[in-house]
């Protein structure tokens, strides 16, 4: 299993290591609620946060993580660093990696960038966390946690397993043509069996949806109607380098979840949102703070999930996504 | 424990075979009995007990003795479990990952708590209980009771409480649960699980094992 030392995409997984992954996070959960929220399980371990894109929840996430399973964390920015003196990635990288680095977690703002990372490590695991408009699986993971546990607790079914996605009907709202995280969360929710509509005006699709396991759709009312969770993206428009859009106001009319469309939503419907939110454009305040919201529980699962990946790949023999771990 | 148990039945698939019945059901029942007054008695009463079974074969032995306690003193006596699989020692040596849920329904600050376990052999588990406990709060003091004491300690732990004293080889399997005890040895053709060190040999010999 060569892919079961890094996470790269979502796809690796497949169900049963996406279940794993989901199993664990739930005992980080527990450990999170603790007086003192570590473990030891990872004493020893180093981990780089490797951010050559602008984040501050992801990094957050995944530093709170590492260090609540007391692995050593080390930081790291492209600017500060000697990438801006022409050094190359890849030197970057192998010179982090002499140092005995264990984990590399990487975003960066081209595609594949963590895949090729990877390819330059010895041994040393690499954790995407997000790349482009390519993958950004941990998202996609705690999104499942969130989902599956979310909709146990509300509807009473235990114990919460991923089955609970399956035929749930999902509908991605806004800006997928730039979304790494509607990438990863389409293969995911997928194949854990929910039914994933793409809601968006053509100019922000993807310019090929073939094999892509979706339906697509442009009328947000009709979808608000039927679906079990919506999942609102934020218009990336530090990403667009054309028009896309007449005027943000124009797409919060025909694509923003206001106030008045959210009463299209059934009663035990989720709105979820991978942050961060611009309140007032894809999605209204008051939406984001109703009962329906889930997105600070999102954030928060965020942590224990993270934690997993970090545990599985780090601590418990390399095995994430074999399905030998479970 | 439970992931000593899962690594090494892993590896060795044939059926236990069983050399001698230790304790049938009615001489397990009847150590629980004797265990859950010994507890009472050393604590002059059952107030401020939390009973900690550490999953995933303590857990019944925890629940058992809550019920004889109860009866005993007739306080409700609150019953926890523990997986300890992120306190290991031997994390990195081979996949260690939970087997069942951590849950203590009551602040252990200034309890005394009561380890509670099927076989006692190590005391690496014990050891790793210990530790995750004390992330949990400051108990008052931590008890240990166990079914069966096979020895072969590596660490300087002793128990408190004990079902029975049961001299073993350290290659002897001992599976407990509140059917009885039982002592055996899995067929040797089966090497042992390779993710252990070689020279060593409990990881592959088994603790015990719940129901």
């Amino acid at each position: 299993m060569s892919q079961a030392r890094h996470l790269l995409s979502v796809s690796d997984l497949g169900a049963e290591g996406i279940d794993e992954v989901l199993r664990l996070a739930d005992t980080f959960a527990e450990v999170g609620r603790r007086p003192i929220p570590r473990v030891p399980a990872l004493r020893g371990k180093t981990v780089v946060l490797g951010f050559f894109e602008d984040s501050t929840r992801t990094r957050m996430s995944f530093e709170a993580a590492a260090k609540r399973l007391s692995a050593d964390v080390m930081s790291f920015s492209s600017s500060g660093s000697s990438l801006s003196k022409g050094e190359s990635l890849r030197d970057t990288v192998c010179n982090l990696e002499a140092m005995g680095v264990d984990a590399f977690v990487v975003r960066h703002s081209c595609a594949g960038a963590p895949s090729q990372v990877a390819g330059w490590l010895s041994h040393a695991s690499v954790v995407n966390a997000g790349d482009g408009a390519h993958e950004h699986p941990t998202q996609a993971l705690l999104d499942c946690y969130t989902l599956s546990r979310e909709r146990a607790r509300r509807l009473g079914v235990h114990p919460p397993r991923p089955a609970v996605l399956a035929g749930l009907r999902i509908a991605i709202v806004g800006d997928i043509r730039h979304s790494r995280v509607a990438r990863s969360c389409v293969a995911a929710f997928s194949t854990l069996g929910a039914e994933v509509t793409l809601v968006a005006p053509p100019t922000l699709l993807p310019a090929s949806l073939a094999g892509w396991p979706v339906e697509v759709s442009h009328d947000l009312d009709a979808q608000l109607a039927k679906c079990d969770v919506v999942y609102v993206l934020r218009i990336q428009a530090e990403r667009m380098k054309e028009q896309f859009l007449p005027s943000l106001r124009e797409y919060t009319a025909t694509y923003g979840l206001t106030v008045q469309r959210a009463r299209l939503l059934g009663p035990s419907a989720l709105v979820m949102h991978p942050g961060p939110v611009c309140r007032g454009v894809e999605l209204a305040a008051e939406v984001a703070d109703s009962p329906a919201s889930v997105i600070t529980t999102q954030v928060g699962n965020g942590v224990a999930v993270r934690m997993a990946v970090l545990y599985l790949l780090l601590g418990s023999g390399g095995s994430l996504g074999s399905g030998e771990a479970g | 424990m439970a992931e000593r148990e899962r690594a090494a039945l892993g590896a060795r698939t044939g059926p236990l075979q069983v050399r001698a019945v230790v304790m049938d059901r009615d001489d397990v029942r009847r150590a629980v009995w004797r265990i859950a007054h010994e507890i009472v008695e050393r604590n002059h009463g059952a107030q401020g007990l939390v009973l900690v079974g550490l999953q995933t074969g303590g857990a019944w032995v925890a629940a058992e003795l809550g019920r004889v306690i109860e009866a005993v003193a007739g306080v409700q006596v609150p019953v926890g479990t523990l997986d300890v699989a992120y306190y290991r020692d031997d994390i990195r040596l081979r996949p260690v990952v939970p087997a069942a849920a951590t849950e203590i329904p009551v602040e252990v600050d200034g309890a005394v708590v009561v380890l509670c376990d099927d076989v006692l052999f190590t005391g690496r588990t014990v050891r790793a209980a210990l530790n995750a406990l004390c992330d949990h709060g400051r108990p008052a003091a931590v008890q240990l009771a166990v079914m069966v004491d096979r020895g072969h300690r590596e660490l300087p732990i002793r128990p408190d409480y004990v079902g029975k004293n049961l001299p073993t080889r350290r290659d002897e399997m001992v599976d407990v649960s509140d059917e009885g005890v039982v002592l055996g040895e899995v067929p040797p053709e089966v090497p042992a699980t390779g993710a252990a060190p070689a020279p060593s040999g409990p990881a592959s010999a088994v603790e015990g094992r719940g129901r």
